[in-house]
């Protein structure tokens, strides 16, 4: 028998016709949509006098530009709320779910499909967003599209796509202490470049992702596109169907049991192969942060800024061009960098495992007289915890600002932004220049050294203060 | 939505050394509140266009009238980041029909064929003789020919060819988008489904 890849078994499988030297037409189970990337394919719908196709495959929710203060109240913001205001429409009229503003389940697209048990093992997923990639650590093949791709989807449930090369990275052994699936996927990021896995779909497998929460499995699949990849993927296991078992649409009784099993088959056959493979010891790293202006600009915190040596022309351009804007200079460490702002949150690290991991490091601790400190909770479901668990108390008293749920300064479309020339440690997933606002300047990091940053008010490697 | 056809350009170009030239540089997250697509060109690459009171910036290569044409020239791993094909739609409405690279991002790949921008992928070597025949002489013409899937610098003659499938290509030539071909195998598509 052929041996196949899970990525290939997947995507096989959802194979509706392959066009002779063109694309596959690919079959989309789920659709997640938001109010910034879906307006104008449910304008070209209208255009051309055709409906959605299967209503029901789409689930909905207001998150890129929602503010995070006064939720209940109307979006003060005119263009905002016309968004918004859409979305609702267009649900409304088509028939799709929608978890609004205020509602139980609101929030950031790629925290609630998984909170919900939509997102399932084996299954096609996309959304008019790069992080779609999140929900790859459920063994499903997903991957964020353009509006065009939006209105395809809803018209027809498919899309046109050219099957990605397979990439496989392998991380075996423990990490050590204060060491994060944040720090894995952007120890990777820095090895492997920002454009190290354009063209592949990444299976990540190892120990090391093994034994990692399925929280911390969606923060490593989330940044697979910060190195270019379609997707990361991680293969189900106990820790998935314990994840997902009870959840509100996952399947129920027998039908669990029949799931169950179709999901244990979703694995990379032994012996099966990859375009390229990479290999990375989880003892090599350490906790990690970016000192540039894309993902693979990162170094560990004890680091110093790498050096222009053997760079040259456009490269070494770009580089120092990068450096100028981060107000940093080469070869200089990175750690004792005074820090102006930290935020905590987004589809990367805004789920409850987060906050906690925040919260139990400051808790009796306070945050630093020159930090502003933001957390932002990736659901009203994460909210709610955080409030249950007595965690919002502990981050208050160590003086954080919780804000609502929503994707927030990872890309200040609302009001949450970094004031130009600003020094941010977040624990989003890119650094772009402007990308937290006009001017702002960016370090990404894991929860655990952007509490450790709150604490000491400069960069900081969170073992020293443990 | 249709658009253009694209058979030959030939025009002076736009060059954009820069390597890792992100969606967010192309077009910035707070202009992405439309729910329309119209006027994305005016904030094409914003904010290294303008300061914040809005006046132009001297040094930004589109502030600069002695570069002009269709074709924007762009270092490598141009588009990377987020998926929104605002990016796209700013790089049209300003005016440009291709992009020419020598490492371009996937999703904003697809996002280009999708609404008739066509990007072109070379070598580096080739990628460095344009800029250095642009920086020699700012009016020095590129000529790309989908049909042929050839790129030529006709000032000095160097040609290359690129990739591009015969689906995709047919579609740019004719100005077709995927919806179109989807929308013409629903039946297929819904057999697909109920099989489940």
């Amino acid at each position: 028998m052929e041996k196949k890849t899970l990525f290939d078994k997947i995507w096989d499988a959802h194979v509706v016709r392959s066009v002779p030297d063109g694309p596959d037409v690919f079959f989309i189970d789920k659709h997640f949509i938001h109010e910034v990337t879906s307006p104008v394919a449910f304008l070209n719908l209208e255009k051309r006098g055709i409906g959605v196709l299967y209503p029901e495959r789409t689930i909905a929710t207001p998150d890129h530009n929602v503010p995070t203060v006064d939720q209940e109240k109307t979006i003060k913001d005119k263009l905002s709320r016309m968004q918004v205001e859409k979305l609702r429409d267009n649900c409304k009229k088509y028939g799709i779910e929608l978890h609004d503003l205020g509602s139980a389940h609101h929030g950031i697209v790629h925290v609630i499909g998984p909170e919900l048990g939509v997102t399932q093992p084996g299954m096609t997923i996309v959304c008019g967003d790069s992080h779609t990639s999140t929900h790859g650590a459920f063994g499903a093949i997903a991957f964020g599209i353009g509006t065009s791709e939006v209105e395809m989807v809803l018209a027809t449930q498919c899309i046109m796509q050219s099957k990605p090369k397979r990439m496989r990275i392998t991380v075996d052994g423990e990490l050590g202490k204060g060491v994060t699936s944040k720090d894995i996927i952007l120890y990777i990021i820095a090895k492997i470049s920002a454009a190290g896995a354009t063209g592949y779909f990444v299976e990540y497998a190892g120990s090391a992702i093994r034994n990692l929460s399925m929280e911390a499995r969606m923060t490593i699949c989330n940044m697979s596109i910060e190195m270019g990849a379609r997707g990361g993927v991680i293969a189900p296991d106990e820790t998935t169907f314990n994840y997902l078992k009870g959840k509100q649409y996952a399947p129920k009784g027998e039908a669990w049991d029949k799931a169950v099993a179709y999901w244990k088959t979703l694995q990379t056959d032994e012996g099966a192969e990859f375009d390229k493979e990479y290999h990375f010891e989880g003892s090599d790293i350490e906790p990690m942060i970016t000192y540039g202006t894309n993902p693979g600009m990162g170094i560990k915190v004890i680091d110093s800024i790498p050096t222009t040596e053997g760079m040259e022309g456009s490269n070494k351009a770009s580089f120092m061009k990068s450096l100028d804007y981060m107000g940093f200079a080469p070869g200089e460490p990175i750690k004792g960098k005074k820090v102006d702002y930290v935020f905590v949150g987004s589809c990367t690290n805004g789920r409850i495992e987060d906050i906690r991991a925040v919260a139990n490091f400051v808790k009796g601790k306070h945050k630093a007289d020159n930090i502003t400190a933001w957390i932002v909770p990736g659901s009203r479901e994460v909210e709610k915890l955080a409030h249950e668990e007595g965690l919002v108390k502990i981050l208050e008293e160590a003086g954080f600002e919780l804000r609502q749920p929503g994707c927030s300064a990872c890309l200040a479309m609302n009001d949450d932004k970094i004031p130009a020339g600003k020094y941010a440690v977040s624990t989003s997933n890119r650094n772009f220049e402007g990308r937290q606002g006009p001017g702002a300047r960016t370090l990404l990091a894991s929860p655990l050294t952007v509490a450790a940053v709150a604490v000491t008010g400069e960069i900081t490697d969170p073992r020293d203060i443990f | 939505m249709p658009y253009d056809k694209f058979n030959v350009l030939k025009s002076a170009v736009v060059p954009l050394s820069r390597e890792n030239v992100d969606t967010d540089q192309i077009i910035p997250a707070r202009f992405l509140k439309a729910t329309e697509r119209e006027g994305f060109g005016d904030n094409l690459f914003r904010d290294w266009r303008y300061d914040v009171e809005g006046n132009p910036k001297p040094d930004f290569v589109l502030n600069d009238t002695t570069y002009s044409g269709k074709i924007l020239v762009a270092g490598k791993n141009f588009g990377s980041g987020s998926s929104r094909e605002h990016a796209v739609w700013a790089i049209y409405d300003y005016g440009f029909r291709c992009v020419v690279s020598s490492f371009f991002a996937d999703i904003f790949k697809n996002n280009c064929l999708n609404i008739g921008v066509l990007p072109v992928t070379v070598s580096p070597e080739f990628l460095d003789k344009i800029f250095a025949a642009v920086e020699a002489d700012p009016k020095t013409e590129l000529e790309v020919d989908l049909d042929k899937q050839s790129i030529t610098l006709l000032s000095t003659g160097d040609a290359e060819s690129f990739e591009i499938n015969t689906y995709k290509k047919e579609n740019m030539k004719n100005g077709f988008d995927d919806i179109d071909y989807l929308l013409n195998i629903k039946g297929e598509i819904e057999e697909f489904e109920s099989k489940g």
